[in-house]
This record gives structure tokens, sequence and C-alpha cells, in this order.
């Protein structure tokens, strides 16, 4: 998260035609490119009306869908938050060779393709994989189930709350936290009394981006899904079968609830850097730089 | 060192680290290496030069680029004015930016797919002139633009507002113009940040899948990309096949960060000692 303040004030357009210029074409290609989809997305979705979208969304495949993925939201959001909190406090409050390595790691899913990330969960978990003998010996079916889709989700979403913590944890610096322990705190008290309340901020942005991602993940979640209808889609695979039936509303209807958390995730994250820099600028924040 | 005496929990916290990493993604990973190895040489090969594989690796690679490009361009002008400037909207822009790092993708390609068909709202303006957007090259570069917009801008605009604006004074009061004072002494500086999030964007953009199979068509040989091609693979049961493409496809990927990390680490010291 990005809580350096801004050196230089920034310069008026009245009078400066080069300015003007500028920023009109970056408004306006920003618009055509970001804002344009979006408005297209509630667009298609309401063309016909409330009661054609109502009768989309409460549709059973649709309604199923949605409950899946929520599943797969519930599982990944509080494992990768707790794994995102303890990774980047470890890298962040700890001198050790190998941080650097250790942190292009953890932030491997987002460079990698999520294809490659599904076909691996199959070469672990599938017939074809390390465990899948032992798996199906034992009766226990880990691909093209319900369980695959929530493992997966947790993969691919790990990195989010890890890079959102990670930079605030490291600009604070250990001062604080070895002020609270030399004055006798545990190292429980001095986590939630120091360290959580100085990343608190960056850490409701970080989960509840991890939140809209596992929602809308759909690459890994597609090889390992198997995709069978009412069973094992989910709000994303959804979309891709109305797609392909050529029903476009309902395709739409299911797309408008993921962009309004979306949207819900970018108001969150506007609220809490203006936090952000209200703090820094009363001064309440001095060590964070 | 003394430090990681001081504040507890240091055993426990990067084992459990390390555990979850291993088991979330070196394990899979290593699985699918460990497959592939299984392969012998000429199987592999066969595999990674299969005619429709190679048409795959260039069609992503063309449309990648391009989008990279573009990328280039438009996050360093939306950097700049969203910095530099006071206009109206700057906040609202600002909060877009981030908009297709939560929007899922697969919503993105559907929109982009519906808006771009000949038939589509943009579409139908291109149409007449003989354009073809969706399932070409042009949609799929719309689309990874789309997904990997936020890289540029967001790795340049801290690098940008940190800069000391009395070294532009200094270029302007030795009579640059500003075309020059951009090119001698703003670009140097936010070139390593730059190289950072134009990596981020080209990498993005290479693995990138929701979006661009909704709005690609994903014809052999003319639009179908690699992420495609494993994923086909694997509907057809060829686990080998598609173990085969998914480490040329995770190697090349390792490959890419890794030199990108070390020219930048170069630059970075070069700049500042």
């Amino acid at each position: 998260m990005n809580v350096s303040a801004s050196q230089s004030p920034r310069a008026p357009l009245r009078g400066h035609p080069r300015r003007i210029a500028l920023v009109v074409l970056g408004l306006s290609l920003t618009a055509v490119l970001i804002l344009l989809p979006l408005v297209a997305v509630f667009y298609y979705a309401f063309r016909e009306g409330w009661a054609v979208y109502w009768h989309h969304l409460s549709d059973a495949e649709t309604l199923h869908a949605v409950w899946l993925t929520l599943l797969a939201a519930l599982v990944a959001v509080p494992v990768n938050t707790v794994f995102g909190i303890v990774a980047a406090w470890t890298i962040a409050k700890f001198d050790f060779p190998g941080r650097r390595l250790l942190t292009s790691l953890i932030e491997l899913p987002l460079s990698i393709s999520p294809i490659v990330i599904g076909i691996a969960y199959l070469f672990v978990f599938g017939m074809q994989g390390l465990f899948g003998e032992w798996l199906s010996d034992h009766d226990l079916r880990l691909v093209f189930s319900v369980p695959a889709i929530v493992i997966v989700t947790t993969i691919v979403t790990m990195p989010f709350v890890f890079r959102e913590v990670l930079p605030l944890m490291q600009s604070q610096g250990t001062s604080e936290e070895l002020a609270a322990i030399s004055l006798g705190a545990s190292g429980w008290k001095t986590f939630f009394k120091v360290t959580l309340p100085n990343i608190k901020w960056a850490l409701i942005y970080g989960i509840s981006l991890t939140f809209a991602r596992s929602l809308g993940e759909f690459g890994s979640v597609a090889v390992v899904s198997g995709a069978v209808r009412g069973e094992t889609n989910t709000m994303t695979l959804q979309i891709h079968m109305l797609f392909d039936d050529a029903t476009q509303t309902g395709a739409f209807a299911v797309a408008s609830v993921l962009t309004s958390i979306a949207l819900v995730t970018l108001l969150v994250k506007t609220w809490v850097e203006r936090r952000e820099a209200r703090r820094l600028a009363e001064g309440t924040g001095q060590n964070s730089h | 060192m003394s430090q990681q005496r001081v504040i507890p929990g240091f055993g426990y916290t990067l084992g459990s680290t390390l555990l979850f990493l291993s088991l979330a993604t070196l394990l899979p990973l290593g699985a699918l290496v460990f497959k592939a190895a299984g392969l012998s040489w000429a199987e592999f090969w066969s595999y990674v030069s299969d005619p429709r594989a190679v048409a795959t690796y260039k069609i992503t690679l063309t449309s990648a680029f391009i989008s990279t490009l573009l990328n280039v361009a438009l996050g360093l002008l939306v950097a700049w004015i969203l910095v530099r400037y006071d206009f109206p909207g700057r906040r609202l822009l600002d909060a877009a930016v981030d908009l297709p790092f939560a929007l899922p993708t697969a919503v993105a390609g559907l929109t982009l797919a519906t808006l771009l068909v000949p038939t589509g709202l943009i579409g139908q303006l291109f149409a007449p002139l003989g354009w073809k957007i969706s399932y070409a090259l042009p949609g799929m570069v719309i689309a990874m633009t789309f997904t990997s917009f936020p890289f540029v801008v967001r790795t340049v605009q801290p690098v940008l507002a940190d800069l000391d604006p009395h070294l532009e004074e200094a270029s302007a009061n030795l009579g640059a113009g500003p075309f020059t004072t951009f090119r001698k002494v703003i670009f140097p500086e936010l070139l390593p940040a730059l190289l950072a999030g134009t990596t981020l964007a080209l990498v993005r953009a290479l693995g990138e899948f929701g979006a661009v199979v909704f709005i690609a068509g994903n014809l052999p040989f003319k639009t179908e990309i690699s992420s495609l091609l494993i994923y086909i693979r694997v509907g057809e049961n060829d686990y080998a096949g598609a173990a085969a493409l998914a480490t040329v496809i995770l190697a090349s990927a390792l490959v890419l960060l890794i030199t990108m990390n070390i020219i930048q680490g170069r630059l970075y010291r070069r700049l500042h000692g």
C-alpha cells in the first residue's frame, strides 16, 4: 500500500494547454479502458429490467454457484489472513538471509498462469499425481470436487494480505515492539497491542482484496473443478457457461454481483488510504517513515 | 542480530511460513516439474515443439508484448498526471486504476467480448471499417492491457512522488526544455521502477487466461494462447502433454522474473551507488 506523501505540490492546469492536453488524454483513455466496461456490466445486466435480472440471479444453478464460491472464500480469506500476517511478521521483524527470495516465492502465484497452478494441483492430488493412488485407495476425491475448488482458491489468493501488510510492517521497523517487550509484554500481547493496530487498515484492504479475488478466481478453478453444472460450478465458471449458452443477461447478472464486490473493495481502499494520509498529516505516525 | 533474540516467535513464524508455502505452491509446482521430468527428452521435445504449441507461443508473446508497450505508455501518462497535476476527477482516476486488480478477469473478459463483437456497442463502430477486434489479436491485446493496467502506474507513482523537485528546477534553469528534462533527469530516476512494473505487466499478460478466453475465439493457430492449450490438453486427459507445456510456461516466467530482477538491481545500484 502506497502511504508515502507526495513532496511537490500538484500544479494547477489553468493556462497550461500542454498540461490540459495530457490530463484529458489520460482521463479519456482510462475512461474507455476501465470505466466503460464497468458501466457496461450493469447496462447489460439490467437491460431487460429488474424482473429478468432477478429471475437469472435466483436460478437454482446460479445460487448453487454463489454458495460454492462463498464457501471457497470463507476458507481462503481466514487462512490467507493468518498466513499473510505471520509471513509478513517473519520477514519484517527478523533479520535472516533469504528474505528477498522468500518474498518472491510467496508472491509467485501472482506471476504464473492460474492454469499452471491448477494443473500443478492435479499432479499432486489427481489420479496422475503424487498422492493419486493413495487417495483413491482411501476413497478420497480431491480433484473435480468441492475441496479442490476451495484449496486451489486458497493457493491463488495467498499473496494478497501479505503484500498489503509487509511494506507497512517493514517501514515501521521493530522499535515499538522492542519497547513493548522490554517493558515486559508477552509476544502475543505485543502483537495485538502494538503491531496489529499499526497495520490494521492495510490489513482490512488486504482482506477485502483477498475476498474479491477468491470470488473471482477462474483459470485454476476451471482446471480442477470439472465444472459440473449445479455441482462444481463457481460464479466465474457459471458466467463462462452462460456466455457459451448465449444467455447474455444471465452471465451479466452474475457478473454484476462480482463487480459490485470489486467496487466495494475499491471503496475500502480509498477510505483506508485517506485515513492513512490523515494519520501521517496529523503527525501521529512519525515512525512510519 | 540481538533483535532476533528479543522479539519472540522467530522459529514458529518462519517454520509455519515455510511449511504453508511448501504445501501450497512448492509441492504442486515440484510435482509438475517431476511429472515433466518423467518424460524422455524426445517425448518432451515433441510435445513442446508441436506446431500447434509453437503457434500458441507466438500468439501469446505477440499479444502480451504489444499490450505491455501500451501499458508502459499509458501507465507513465496516468502516473504523471496523478502525481503532478491537480484536476477534477483525480481521486476517481486514482481509485479506478485498481479496478483491474479487484475485478475478476472472467468479468473483464465477458464485458470486453460483449462490447467488442461486431454487433456490440463498441465493435459496431469499427465493423464498417472492416476492423476485426473480437476473436482477433486486437481483442486479446485489449484484454491483456486491461488486466495488467495497474502495474506500471502503481510502481512508477510513488517514485515520481518522491522525486526531488529541485532537480527539475535546476535542469530548467540550465536551459533544458520540459522534454529534455523528462528524458535526461526524470526518466533515468524512474527507470528501475518502470522496469519492475513493466515486468509485472508482461508476466501477468503472458499468464492471463480468464479475460483472454472470452474474447479470443480460441481458434488453433490463430487466437489460441498457451494457457488455453494446456487447459485443452487436460480436458483431453493428455496429462503428459499438459505437464510439458506447463513446465515451459513456468520456466519462462521464472527466467523472465529473475533476469528482470538482476537488471533492476544493477540499474538501482548505478543510480544510488
